[in-house]
């Protein structure tokens, strides 16, 4: 009996201390892990997981659509060559924590992926950081079009404090961006995580002055909708969003790499001079122009000046010259030669011939589109080659090949070039 | 034979994917017959697949009209295949050569289909190369465990400008996933899109001299695994050019004027582009009545 009452006292005092702290050892180990989430109920309210795959593609198509449906068939002019300004707010509200592990260090580690995916997609744009803190707006590096720079700057630097002033911000920026050539087309990335911002003037002056000067302003809200960040960027014809979580940040982020729909009076058109260098010769010696040493071999010499430069794309130090090689265009030509969307064959449709000579495998890898029981699996065809393809190529083909296969794989005669499609 | 999952995947297990260029145009006149060619081959796949138990390879056709799967190592129909030709092939062989005179065939009715118009003498290279790509994409989706793939590209047809853009997709593509590109030229003139999908993936690309010792060099540069390749000293790329050549005449420049909206190349300064359209010639001083400018001029274009 004693030795009961110990036991229960013993568990009462546990009790009181698991409640003194405000949450229990076994409540530690649900705070990260939602298992519960992960399972849906099905037609007769037995528990399965989700099927991610299914709700993967669907969420993929309807990106898709929404894109195809503003394009609506007609070629529409991206804006290739960018000088994007990226500007963080680094304010208190920055050190919050309900991104894990911070919004600062969550923000960074997604930028850093930003920047390497910008540079991937629009090799012949430039990329600066600038970052509020204490209300005053810095500039952390200058328009420059080597990532390692940017990252290296956005990493050393990672601390919040004071107040938050969009003003200021936008100031800065659209002086830096003024100095850019008129064929570049100018933008700015805000990612803001304060609910307030201090000014010292009126703000709704100098967003007349960006939409004057043709700046094009995305925000991206890491707390709340805030009205002025929608008026900014309804006025200057940018994107508002808001991020709920860190995952949906990176593809808010993410988003922005693509080059958006251009406005065509907003850049004007113009010839831009550009050099294609050769590569030098192997054991040739020669000083770099860009860190000053003496390198032997592998490096590039600039057609006007015979300057050598170390890497592509670069602009040549001693004559100003835009180095590029054809691979760094070559990159950006999916973006103006864009191929069709696939059209969805609805699963269990009537067996017709077509479907069932081409229709058994995927065109492109070769998986079986039988599904369970044999019964037709979803695919998706093409419209002009008319081939079948799984789900999984469809996504591959559209994001990062950019190429059919099917429609590849068919012999078009010498007179139809490219650039008449 | 054990199944796969249960094994521990060493650093060297490959899948290989080989793009035969098939193209009639381009073996009707040869140093070397198609068939000797492909004892050669043959040999080397067989090789390939002895180096390790669990290697894999794949073999797609690049036809003049037409690309298509002939055969994979993996598929389960192929083994225990002991129907032997009597030719001396190896037997595992007899559907990868049933296969491949069934695509001929077929390949040579859709160019027959065509008519005899301006025939270039290019293969499909950038069909077969999305095909390889997206059953490698396929392969990246099984699972933790997997071969590392590669591609082989077998070729002696010349390159075909008008599939431009589409290599060039394909060879970002293939950047992207890191998979590496080799590729064996045996045709006449260099073949400039092998030579940039070999640099740009990190690749070896090789112009073999001599064709009857085509398996020896099949065997000692391009049968190496990815992970060996560090410690085996392969042909290194020499003067690979990235030159562009202008849109008006085809030669390659180096310096030119690039349209801002559309990054077409031209070698002398225009008033248009010819590509999107769009008039030049407005300078910064300009900008403050530009979009007037744009208005008077419309109408002239």
């Amino acid at each position: 009996m004693s030795n009961q009452r110990k036991r229960l006292t013993g568990e009462r005092e546990d009790e009181d201390d698991e409640d003194a702290e405000g949450i229990g050892e076994w409540e530690r180990a649900y705070v990260d892990d939602r298992s519960w989430e992960e399972l849906q109920e099905d037609e007769s309210g037995l528990l399965r997981p989700i099927d991610n795959s299914a709700i993967y593609h669907a969420q993929y198509r309807r990106r898709l659509r929404m894109l195809s449906a503003a394009a609506a068939g007609t070629r529409i002019q991206k804006g290739l060559i960018r000088y994007l300004y990226i500007v963080i707010d680094f304010s208190r509200a920055a050190a919050e924590m309900d991104f894990r592990p911070s919004r600062i260090a969550v923000m960074a580690k997604h930028i850093e992926a930003f920047i390497r995916e910008f540079f991937d997609q629009n090799p012949l744009s430039q990329i600066g950081l600038v970052s509020i803190k204490n209300g005053v707006a810095h500039t952390l590096t200058d328009l420059g079009g080597s990532p390692e720079t940017h990252i290296k700057a956005l990493m050393g630097k990672l601390e919040a404090l004071g107040d938050s002033s969009l003003q200021n911000a936008l100031e800065l920026v659209n002086e830096h961006l003024s100095q850019v050539p008129s064929y570049g087309h100018r933008e700015v990335l805000i990612l803001y995580s304060a609910l307030c911002t201090c000014d010292p003037g009126d703000i709704m002056e100098t967003i007349q002055k960006c939409k004057k000067s043709k700046l094009r302003c995305s925000v991206i809200g890491l707390s709340a909708e805030m009205f002025i960040c929608k008026h900014l960027c309804q006025e200057t014809g940018g994107l508002y969003s808001v991020a709920v979580d860190e995952v949906h940040l990176k593809d808010l982020l993410l988003e922005h790499a693509p080059p958006p729909p251009a406005i065509a009076e907003f850049a004007i058109a113009n010839l831009i001079k550009m050099g294609f260098p050769q590569r030098a010769a192997e054991g040739s010696m020669a000083i770099c122009s860009c860190h000053k040493e003496v390198k032997i071999g592998a490096g590039y010499m600039c057609p006007r000046c015979k300057a050598r430069v170390c890497d592509l794309p670069t602009e040549c130090t001693i004559c100003g010259l835009t180095l590029v090689s054809s691979p760094h265009l070559a990159r950006s030509y999916h973006h103006l030669f864009p191929i069709a969307p696939f059209d969805e064959v609805p699963a269990f449709s009537s067996l017709n011939d077509s479907r069932r000579t081409l229709g058994k495998s995927c065109f492109g890898c070769q998986q079986s589109l039988i599904g369970t029981g044999n019964k037709p699996g979803p695919c998706v065809t093409c419209r002009k080659c008319k081939h079948y393809f799984c789900l999984d190529c469809d996504i591959y083909i559209h994001e990062s090949l950019h190429n059919c296969p099917g429609c590849e794989s068919i012999h078009r005669p010498k007179s139809v070039s490219l650039m008449e499609e | 034979m054990p199944s796969v999952a249960s094994k521990q995947y060493s650093d060297d297990v490959s899948l290989l994917v080989l793009l035969l260029d098939t193209n009639p145009l381009f073996w009707s006149n040869t140093s070397i017959t198609f068939s000797q060619f492909l004892s050669h081959v043959l040999a080397f796949l067989n090789a390939v697949l002895g180096l390790n138990q669990l290697n894999q390879v794949v073999v797609i056709a690049t036809g003049y009209s037409s690309c298509d799967y002939i055969y994979d190592s993996s598929l389960t129909s192929n083994h225990g295949n002991f129907e032997s030709r009597g030719t001396g092939m190896p037997p595992l062989f007899a559907s990868l050569l049933k296969k491949l005179e069934d695509f001929v065939t077929k390949d040579e009715e859709l160019s027959r289909e065509e008519g005899h118009e301006d025939r270039t003498p290019s293969c499909l290279l950038s069909g077969s190369l999305s095909m390889a790509l997206c059953y490698i994409q396929r392969v990246f989706r099984s699972g933790h465990l997997h071969p590392q793939p590669r591609i082989l590209c077998l070729q002696g047809s010349p390159d075909g400008p008008e599939q431009y853009v589409a290599v060039m997709n394909s060879i970002f593509s293939a950047q992207r996933l890191m998979v590496p590109i080799d590729s064996c030229y045996i045709g006449v003139q260099n073949s400039a899109f092998l030579q940039q999908a070999s640099y740009i993936t990190g690749g070896v690309h090789h112009t073999p001299k001599q064709l009857d010792g085509l398996f020896q060099y099949l065997t000692t540069i391009f049968a190496t695994d990815l992970h060996s390749r560090g410690f085996v000293q392969l042909p290194k790329p020499i003067g690979v050019d990235f030159r562009a050549s202008c849109f008006c005449h085809k030669k390659t420049i180096d310096m030119g004027y690039i349209c801002s909206v559309c990054l077409s190349i031209f070698c002398e300064h225009h008033k248009k582009c010819s590509t999107c359209g769009s008039v030049f010639g407005q300078s910064k001083l300009d900008e403050a009545s530009s979009v007037s400018d744009k208005k008077r001029k419309a109408p002239h274009t």
